[in-house]
């Protein structure tokens, strides 16, 4: 039977029409697939890199564990005196969470330390290894994508000097207020010297710098936001109060 | 091609139909799960970091 539908197929087509025929339903099927790939990259990477950044918030915060209301409220910028300063960590393990308002009031990621392909593509910001940790003087220095695997940095150019960047570990919250951006090539190491784009200066600022793709669906460019270190408070004054809701909202998800 | 797999797939219409199926849903789990993640670290266009990727 599947003989004799073979042969009535194969009847009257030369060889040469059966090749172009292949390449053809080849050519279709890479299509295809390339379209696969767009759509996975650009839809399907989100939704897995979002989950694996929520499960790693949930982890830290149960770590965290500390009051989730702020405790003065009287006093809002009360001097603490010298931020504490953790020690480095090893590659890829997380050690803060960042709250940037200005994201939107739900914009809350974990960081962890490498910028290498693994830690970007599924934990969301990367820590520049070597650079400062948050609080210290020098530059805290992050990466993070633009589209893709979480878009975390996606808005990052929607930034207005003087909006507040929160960073908390397992010491305190460290407030950063941005203060410029720079469009680079993306040889320009430089912007993550301790202080940025003086290379072999002393510093003797707490600067925060976030790098990410320029323009938004490409890479020729780094588009670099520059922020300054404002006020820092420990873990059990609890969190400022603009984060408040979002800080209590981790918690109660890491708990 | 696809017509040449499709005709020598065993058992009446019904089957070949759901093998062809189960075929094309491997096949893009396949892409899913293995080849894409692997490809994705070429895509020079998600490059975010400053100098070179890893360092």
């Amino acid at each position: 039977m599947a003989r004799a539908r073979r042969h009535r197929r194969r009847r009257g087509r030369s060889p040469l029409q059966t090749v172009i025929q292949i390449a053809g339903e080849l050519l279709i099927t890479f299509g295809v697939i390339l379209l696969l790939f767009v759509g996975w990259e650009l839809w399907w990477t989100n939704i897995e890199s979002n989950q694996k950044q929520e499960a790693a918030i949930e982890t830290l915060m149960e770590d965290f564990d500390a009051p989730v209301v702020p405790q003065d409220t009287d006093e809002d910028l009360k001097d603490y005196g010298e931020p504490i300063v953790m020690d480095p960590v090893q590659d890829g393990e997380s050690f803060a969470v960042v709250y940037i308002p200005r994201f939107g009031a739900e914009f809350t990621r974990p960081v962890t330390d490498g910028v290498g392909v693994s830690v970007l593509d599924n934990l969301g910001l990367g820590h520049y290894p070597q650079t400062a940790m948050p609080g210290e003087v020098g530059n805290f220095a992050l990466a993070g994508h633009r589209q893709t695997h979480g878009m975390v940095l996606d808005a990052i150019h929607t930034l207005v000097p003087g909006d507040r960047i929160y960073v908390q570990t397992k010491d305190g919250y460290y407030t950063y207020v941005y203060r410029n951006n720079q469009i680079v090539l993306p040889n320009r190491l430089d912007v993550i010297a301790p202080v940025p784009t003086q290379l072999g200066v002393v510093p003797t600022e707490r600067m925060m710098t976030l790098t990410s793709c320029n323009p938004r669906f490409g890479a020729e460019e780094r588009i670099i936001a520059y922020s300054v270190m404002e006020s820092w408070q420990p873990l059990s004054a609890g969190p400022p109060a603009e984060i408040a809701p979002l800080v209590a909202s981790n918690a109660e998800k890491g708990a | 091609m696809y017509g040449w797999i499709f005709s020598h797939l065993p058992g009446p219409l019904w089957a070949r139909v759901l093998i062809s199926i189960l075929l094309i849903v491997t096949v893009i789990l396949l892409l899913l799960t293995i080849v894409f993640p692997w490809l994705s670290q070429f895509n020079p266009l998600t490059d975010s970091t400053i100098g070179t990727p890893g360092s």
